[in-house]
């Protein structure tokens, strides 16, 4: 299989050796790698506090963990998923890799400025570590003050500036991606002919650069509050502890798009893929992710949080109909992305129509604060989005490594994590609907059951979670070699070589047609090599 | 190598293209700034409106001339900066030093006076934390508006310190004649970066120092 000729030839990760090349690398293929490699190290401490968690909930008694350790596990557990894995993952890994490959780019418009975002997230996350070791925190992820900046005892200006660090690192990864998508297309790469992917990007850089900043003010005065008494949100001097509520909203509701609108992007390429048809409504698609940044937006500016939700639910609806409409007639394949994909599905609309539940104000007065919304959200940031996080390394594996990963073992790890998941979650929604609040240790033995079977659940979603790691690590030396295009897919970055060369195409693409040619038999028709479009 | 100095970057097609990145990454990284101090000013009116007495009273404690002498320094700088643009635009390497120490020394005045302020009202305990002491009934009220004021200017000299730390740069990187007609963005953009910085200004002066000011 594996010619001499293949061996010498040059790509992004034999060009040069050695670490030195690899944390002064300036390439984006490279700088991704680096952000999987710490993203995953986050994801793994995040699943450790959830493991105690869990652990912790077997039992009706608090045995055990105090109270206090216990709200600093729910804390740190949520701090480290958002912040340092949820927020990043899909962005700064996929995102990092292919934009530039999916447009025609030799790179990002800005490449030194995207190592130093990673240098800037190693910070943040280094300062939440050190708070972490240092004791922990016990605010709950969302801070609220003023227990946040006056009563509490634990190290919250330490993880605070962690956060606000990490915003950055953010920020100038939006802002990277939205002047490379602007000014970088190769010839013939209309804004219409982009891939979804690129434009689920374009609209999570938007929230990226418009939000952030926010929250990075507003975490930065409760730092300020804490260390030198500043009192903006103190209620003792008439202070409003509601403004810093809203200011955070301000950030964090956009931010579940800034979690969910990557992935469903990533869907999107692989729902077409795997059922070898063009994406039906490309448009609304494209239209749907810049829709829910808006009605993501405008929620705390009008403060009619039930009307918004449920508007929210409209674009979101749009993607789940047409991507069933693509599936629709189509030859579909259940390679291993692709389980990931209908899971991510099938979840996805659970976690959302549980979401109307939320936004329905009758009911959310008896759910409000319950394992409902545990459940709900989880269904959303795990149930949907690290399945589409996973689906997406697994579709791009070939091209990010140049190997194939086994393909029955990733069968098996996604029906595990599906099965897993939902033996996890599900028993909570009905935990919180018979009325188990949130953010205790304690709980009446009458809902032991229902916990012993979520507890159960994350045992296995441990299991699959563990599985990729170690079939993905062991595919890197003996998967076997994966050529250009694994899948067979239209898009222009499987119309370079896998690995890709450093600068990502030897000549430099001319576009003549759409991603999601699959009506087309030969690729060759989509793209040409700039001389051959001049002959 | 040729012996024009490299003018663009291995991942741009050409200098129009990249001259093209770099404005609007800048002014991408403009809009953040707007929203990073848009989440105080939004404070800043919410609190106002809410204790418009005790923001009035406080604000009289601010020295009206050395905000108005210190808005004058930063407009005069802007316009320094935008004499050092043009003469980057048109290849004068003498004047753009010039006009880029004018500018580093007008920010310098600026910053010093504001350090002047800042001392003062240290001396007159009107710093917030457990100092903090004002005469009067309105004296929580009163902290909250310091909270601004200190929050607000102090984010806003973070700001001039590191346009001065560009600004120095940019002196080193003309005397070394990296610069010409043809390549000049990084003047331009932090050109740019210094006109927002003196808008914040002109917004933080009249609310925190005029606005009210007659109700005492």
């Amino acid at each position: 299989m594996n010619g001499p000729i293949e061996e010498r030839r040059q790509h992004y990760l034999n060009v040069n050796y050695g670490l030195k090349s690899w944390l002064l690398t300036t390439d984006h293929k490279r700088i991704a790698w680096l952000y999987l490699i710490v993203v995953t190290f986050f994801f793994f401490v995040g699943g450790l506090f959830a493991t105690l968690i869990r652990l912790e909930l077997l039992t009706p008694q608090g045995d055990l963990v105090q109270a206090e350790t216990y709200n600093k596990l729910f804390t740190m557990h949520g701090v480290t998923m958002i912040f340092f894995f949820l927020i990043p993952s899909i962005p700064a890994v996929l995102g990092n890799f292919l934009i530039p490959l999916m447009i025609g780019a030799r790179d990002l418009a800005f490449p030194r400025l995207n190592l130093a975002s990673w240098y800037i997230y190693i910070l943040g996350g280094l300062f939440t570590l050190a708070a972490a070791a240092a004791g922990g925190v016990d605010t709950g992820w969302t801070f609220y003050t003023p227990y946040s900046s006056i009563y509490s005892n634990t190290h919250v200006a330490l993880t605070v500036i962690g956060i606000f660090i990490t915003g950055f690192s953010s920020i100038l990864t939006g802002l990277n991606f939205i002047v490379t998508i602007h000014t970088m297309r190769a010839p013939g790469m209309t804004w219409f002919r982009l891939p979804l992917f690129v434009w689920a990007h374009y609209a999570t850089s938007i929230i990226f650069i418009l939000g952030t900043p926010v929250i990075a003010i507003t975490l930065a005065l409760v730092a300020l509050e804490r260390l030198f008494g500043l009192g903006i949100f103190n209620p003792e001097l008439g202070g409003d502890p509601l403004l810093f509520q809203h200011l955070f909203w301000f950030y964090s509701h956009p931010a579940v798009y800034i979690m969910i609108l990557p992935g469903m992007g990533v869907i999107s390429e692989l729902i077409t893929c795997f059922s070898r048809k063009r994406v039906f409504g490309y448009d609304f698609i494209a239209f749907s992710s810049l829709a829910m940044f808006v009605s993501g937006q405008s929620v705390y500016a009008s403060m009619i949080f039930s009307l918004l939700s449920m508007l929210v639910a409209i674009p979101s609806a749009i993607k789940v109909f047409n991507w069933t409409a693509t599936l629709y007639k189509g030859s579909i394949s259940f390679d291993a992305p692709m389980l990931y994909a209908l899971g991510f599905i099938g979840l996805f609309t659970i976690g959302g129509l549980t979401g109307l539940f939320l936004a329905t104000l009758g009911v959310d007065v008896h759910v409000h604060d319950t394992y409902f919304v545990i459940a709900h959200f989880h269904y959303i940031m795990v149930g949907s989005a690290v399945m589409a996080y996973l689906g997406g390394i697994h579709f791009w594996w070939p091209k990010m490594t140049g190997r194939k990963y086994p393909e029955p073992l990733a069968r098996l790890a996604a029906v595990i994590i599906f099965l897993g998941f939902n033996l996890t979650f599900f028993p909570q929604f009905v935990l919180g609907y018979l009325g188990m609040p949130r953010r205790y240790h304690v709980y009446p033995p009458e809902f032991q059951v229902l916990n012993v079977m979520s507890t159960a659940g994350a045992s296995i979603l441990a299991l699959g979670y563990v599985l990729p790691l170690a079939y993905l690590i062991w595919s890197l030396r003996y998967g076997a070699v994966a050529g250009m295009n694994a899948w067979k897919a239209r898009g222009l970055e499987w119309q370079t070589p896998s690995p890709p060369p450093t600068d990502n195409f030897d000549v430099t693409p001319v576009v003549l047609q759409e991603a999601y040619a699959y009506d087309v038999d030969e690729p060759e028709v989509i793209y040409a090599s700039e001389k051959a479009a001049h002959v | 190598m040729s012996d024009f100095p490299a003018i663009h970057a291995h991942q741009f097609d050409d200098a129009a293209q990249q001259h093209e990145a770099s404005w609007l990454g800048m002014w991408v990284f403009l809009a953040t700034e707007v929203m990073f101090f848009g989440g105080m000013f939004l404070g800043y009116l919410l609190y106002r409106t809410t204790y418009p007495q005790a923001f009035a009273s406080a604000s009289n404690h601010l020295d009206l001339w050395l905000g108005t002498i210190n808005t004058a320094v930063l407009i005069c700088s802007s316009f320094t900066m935008a004499l050092a643009v043009r003469a980057a635009q048109i290849g004068q390497k003498r004047p753009i030093i010039i006009f880029l120490v004018l500018t580093i020394v007008l920010g310098a005045v600026f910053l010093g006076i504001k350090f002047t302020e800042y001392h003062v009202k240290f001396e007159e305990h009107l710093v917030p934390g457990s100092a903090f002491a004002y005469d009067g009934p309105l004296g929580s009220s009163a902290e909250i508006f310091f909270s601004f004021y200190f929050a607000m200017t102090g984010m806003h000299a973070l700001h001039m310190i590191i346009g001065l730390g560009l600004l120095t740069t940019l002196v080193v990187k003309t005397a070394r004649g990296r610069f010409s007609v043809s390549y000049n963005t990084p003047v331009e953009l932090v050109g740019l970066y210094w006109h927002f910085v003196d808008i914040v200004w002109i917004f933080l002066f009249p609310l925190l120092y005029l606005v009210g000011r007659h109700l005492r």
